[in-house]
């Protein structure tokens, strides 16, 4: 057992009841709990009882357990109020979970990115949930005039042995809630874990098969508008003018206006990145209608000038940022980034003396890999419900942050923070889009302009050209050899538009006595961020391709190469900033050799192997792909992964079948490119994604046992998939694959895809 | 505008609206049936799919004018509570990420089903290839088709 201190997250345990003279406390009754299973399972209660943020008791023993983060299809919000009621020690058949919305005065870090939810959730769930159950027990204590430490519990039932007494926690409820809390609670032995490490059920399984309204887009309230958006044409466009007659007409159009996103004296935050600062607004009757009028506007647009403006950023520092003039082209892109890749980078880590080895060499590899900006086409697209009168706002909509972007909404609506509730949806898709919200902003401007509750709708050609995309990428790899073919140096310079993918204390480094790492970037207008494992999605292809043409080049096995090269940063690792462990890493490499038979490959598969450790997580991969009448096959995907101790296995495993499909669907397919600032591609019928036919037959996601705290899963076998599928391939065709997409090189090949 | 008379899962239904307006949004802004998801707007990823008689069509480039006559059906509408052999698989499997691709994909699956209800991987993969799910449950999404297929 151990016991943890709970002033760490006071904040957790402010009541309900509290909060609701300062808040709005809004209820929406269709986000109300559901049930995972309907099996002997308890009735909603009289009465419920709050003992902290995350967790009140029915009369009736029933739990209600609010997940605080927004869900975009990781399961958090199955998987964290699992940890909540393991260590409540409650009957997970009784528990009721409900969407949280945002109380930042209630929850910590109601954010959903960086696969940091259930890792940084770990403690203070464990810590509100062991609270909550030592206030039942110092209940029960006190009724039934016993020791507290003679108490147990086990599924909601509380028992003094001695004695005979037993009750279950709703009998206790009324009393707990008034308890003082606990200064420090003991925590479970991971071995009495009995959720944690049980595979449960998503808890809105049942409504998203049979559709109930569970999305933003799904909203309506009396009296609500619809909005449509017109934005610029093209990346270093802006809006010069517009023709409201050209729409007024039209049938079910009530208005249309122009809205800025950004009041002037704003000081943007780091998640403020928005796409068209100035865009125009139709409102009318319905979606359709509001469409359709989007299409007969007429309006005027020009080129922006440069502009620049600060930015906070993270410790109180702020930023010149400084957004380029003009209209890009993706093949000037290539033809610049092809100077800086000929030019010295930025030295961000050297080790030794890699200029001499290269020097010496009896032989030199170069290789260099490239990708294109990519859109995250989230299947529910940018979309927002706002309600805004007077001086009181209610938005409810899909964010990843709402943290980041409270702010902007108080800033341009002119309204306090404490008369904005932000209301969270349940996303279709995140990918790190709605990390960036000012989709919120834009609804909220247009509610407030007509004083009437509104629900903005992107199409999907707003959602592909409005976008804030991966940015495209460039790594050169050099290896320096010996005339035995010993490996004496490394280099990488890498760089992109408009920021560089490079990790560059990540392995290798740390592995090798010489090393060499340069970065540079080139400025651009159109707006990047986060897209699931950023510079990671990129990086881990370019470097895990290389070293699998390295191995060869060196007569090596792959995965033998890299456990060397794991074993010399282990005994004897360079430098000190190594952020990885390379036991862990060498781990799932040896699992997936077991899982995957390495050695016992069969004829006609073509294996590709890679392994990537990225937010704080190990993933290694093995691809195996068979060509069938001219048709490369996914066949079959092994993955092994270390992510401490796995909350929810089976809906970990999909989310690792997921990012499998979809780094196979990018390395494949994913493309955005750019002429004159527009984007080229506007949906699904020129965007290709990956389909049915093309996912892999089998994937089987396997987890190192463990008894390290837990971390993320919904990026880390994201990454190390595209070198997998890239290696698989070279053994498939010979040729090894430098450029994404690489669909277009195989069917060069005559191979259809 | 013009009045329609529709049958939308078993019921009659009638809406005022402009005879091109695609069912997808008769269906959410008139009738407040939003499990039919609009994800492209041009009959290229599934999300929008409903039974047109029985057949799975896309629903956001289906004029309002055209469905008069004809049994339409939702999601709401494929069962009561869920219980559908498909809507059941896709529990068992825990298919779903983000959910919002499923009800579609539920929708071509259940109309696979009814016309070939022992469907080979190859006639699953065609018919559920113009279904796009971002998050990737694709393999999921076979299995649960599988099963369902067992159970019909």
């Amino acid at each position: 057992m151990t016991t943890v201190n709970t002033k760490l997250n006071r904040r957790s345990f402010l009541k309900v009841s509290a909060l609701a003279g300062g808040g709005m406390m809004l209820s929406f009754s269709w986000l109300a709990g559901c049930k995972p299973t309907e099996e002997e399972a308890l009735g909603l209660p009289k009465e419920w009882f709050e003992l902290n943020s995350y967790i009140k008791i029915g009369e009736n023993g029933a739990v209600t357990l609010y997940s605080p983060n927004p869900e975009f299809g990781s399961n958090i919000k199955t998987s964290m109020p699992m940890i909540l009621a393991e260590e409540l020690d409650t009957d997970w058949k009784n528990v009721w979970v409900e969407q949280a919305d945002f109380y930042p005065e209630r929850f910590d870090r109601q954010f959903t990115g960086g696969s940091q939810g259930i890792r940084q959730g770990w403690t203070p769930l464990r810590t509100a949930g062991a609270t909550a159950r030592a206030m039942l027990v110092a209940a029960a204590a006190q009724s039934w005039n016993v020791p507290a430490n003679e108490i147990t519990t086990s599924a909601g039932i509380l028992e003094h042995k001695a004695s005979g007494k037993k009750a279950h926690y709703g009998e206790m409820a009324s009393l707990a809630a008034t308890l003082e809390i606990p200064e420090e609670v003991e925590l479970k032995d991971i071995s009495d874990f009995k959720i944690i490490g049980k595979s449960k059920k998503n808890v809105d399984g049942e409504k998203i098969v049979s559709g109930k309204p569970l999305f933003a887009i799904d909203h309506k309230v009396e009296g609500m508008k619809y909005a449509a958006i017109v934005h610029p044409p093209a990346f270093g466009m802006r809006l010069k003018s517009f023709d409201k007659s050209s729409v007024m007409g039209m049938p079910g159009i009530q208005d249309v206006f122009s809205i800025n996103v950004f009041k002037d004296d704003y000081v943007q935050n780091f998640f403020d990145t928005t796409t068209f600062p100035e865009i125009v607004a139709i409102v009318g009757n319905s979606t359709w209608e509001v469409m359709q009028a989007k299409k007969n506007l007429v309006a005027e647009w020009e080129k922006a000038p440069e502009t620049k403006f600060k930015m906070a950023g993270f410790g109180g520092n702020s930023m010149d940022v400084t957004v380029p003039s003009g209209l890009e082209n993706t093949s000037s892109h290539k033809s610049r980034m092809a100077e800086f890749i000929k030019n010295p980078g930025t030295v961000v880590r050297k080790d030794g003396d890699p200029e001499g080895m290269f020097k010496k060499a009896a032989k030199v590899i170069e290789r260099t890999y490239s990708a294109p900006f990519l859109a995250h086409n989230t299947m529910e697209p940018m979309n927002c419900f706002a309600d805004v009168k007077g001086d009181k706002a209610v938005i409810y909509g899909p964010t990843q942050a709402p943290e980041f972007i409270m702010g902007t909404l108080s800033s341009s609506l002119g309204i306090p923070k404490e008369n904005i509730q932000i209301n969270l949806a349940r996303m279709g898709g995140g990918f790190g889009r709605r990390a960036y919200s000012h989709h919120m902003v834009e609804a909220a401007l247009i509610s407030q302009k007509i004083q009437a509750p509104v629900k903005m709708v992107y199409t999907r050609e707003d959602d592909m050209t409005d976008g804030v995309y991966r940015p495209t990428y460039s790594a050169t790899y050099r290896a320096a050899l010996d005339e035995n073919n010993n490996l004496l140096a490394l280099h990488v310079k890498a760089g992109g538009i408009p920021e560089s993918p490079l990790h560059a204390n990540r392995f290798p480094a740390g592995a090798l006595d010489h090393y060499l790492a340069e970065s540079w970037d080139i400025s651009s207008n159109i707006t990047i961020g986060a897209f699931r494992a950023p510079r990671s999605n990129f990086i881990a292809g370019a470097e895990q391709s290389f070293l699998d043409e390295l191995a060869e080049e060196m007569g090596k096995d792959p995965i033998e190469f890299r456990l060397e090269l794991l074993k010399r940063a282990e005994t004897d690792p360079v430098g000190s900033n190594n952020d990885y462990d390379p036991k862990r890493y060498a781990g799932v490499l040896q699992l997936v050799k077991e899982k995957s038979n390495w050695n016992q490959a069969q004829s006609n598969v073509h294996r590709g192997v890679s392994a990537y450790f990225c937010h704080n997580s190990y993933v290694a991969e093995v691809v195996d792909t068979v060509i069938k009448d001219n048709k490369p096959v996914v066949e079959s995907v092994y993955a092994a992964v270390d992510c401490g101790i796995v909350i929810n296995p089976d809906s970990a495993a999909n989310m690792g079948e997921g990012a499998i499909v979809d780094g196979i669907g990018n390395a494949f397919f994913g493309e955005l490119a750019f002429n004159n600032g527009v984007p080229t591609k506007t949906n699904f019928d020129t965007y290709r994604m990956i389909r049915q036919k093309e996912a892999p037959k089998k994937i089987e996601v396997h987890f190192v046992e463990s008894t390290e705290n837990p971390t993320g899963l919904g990026e880390p076998l994201f990454p190390p998939v595209f070198a997998a599928l890239a290696n698989s391939l070279y053994k498939a065709t010979g040729k090894r694959y430098y450029e994404q997409p690489i669909a277009p090189q195989l069917e060069m090949e005559n191979l259809r895809m | 505008m013009a009045l329609f008379n529709l049958n939308i899962n078993g019921k009659s239904q009638q809406v005022d609206v402009d005879p091109a307006t695609p069912v997808l949004w008769v269906l959410r802004d008139h009738l407040d049936l939003v499990g039919t998801k609009f994800g492209c707007g041009i009959s290229q990823c599934g999300a929008c799919t409903i039974h047109l008689d029985g057949n799975a069509v896309r629903s956001c480039q289906l004029p309002i004018s055209a469905a008069e006559g004809a049994q339409i059906t939702t999601i709401e509408g494929l069962s009561e509570n869920g219980e559908h052999p498909v809507q059941q698989a896709w529990m068992e499997h825990d298919v779903p990420q983000c959910g919002y691709c499923q009800a579609g994909q539920i929708m071509t699956a259940a109309a696979l089903l009814q016309r070939n209800p022992n469907p080979s991987d190859e006639e699953i993969e065609n018919a559920m290839n113009g279904n796009i799910c971002r998050c990737g449950t694709y393999l999921r999404i076979k299995a649960a088709v599988k099963t369902a297929s067992q159970k019909l």
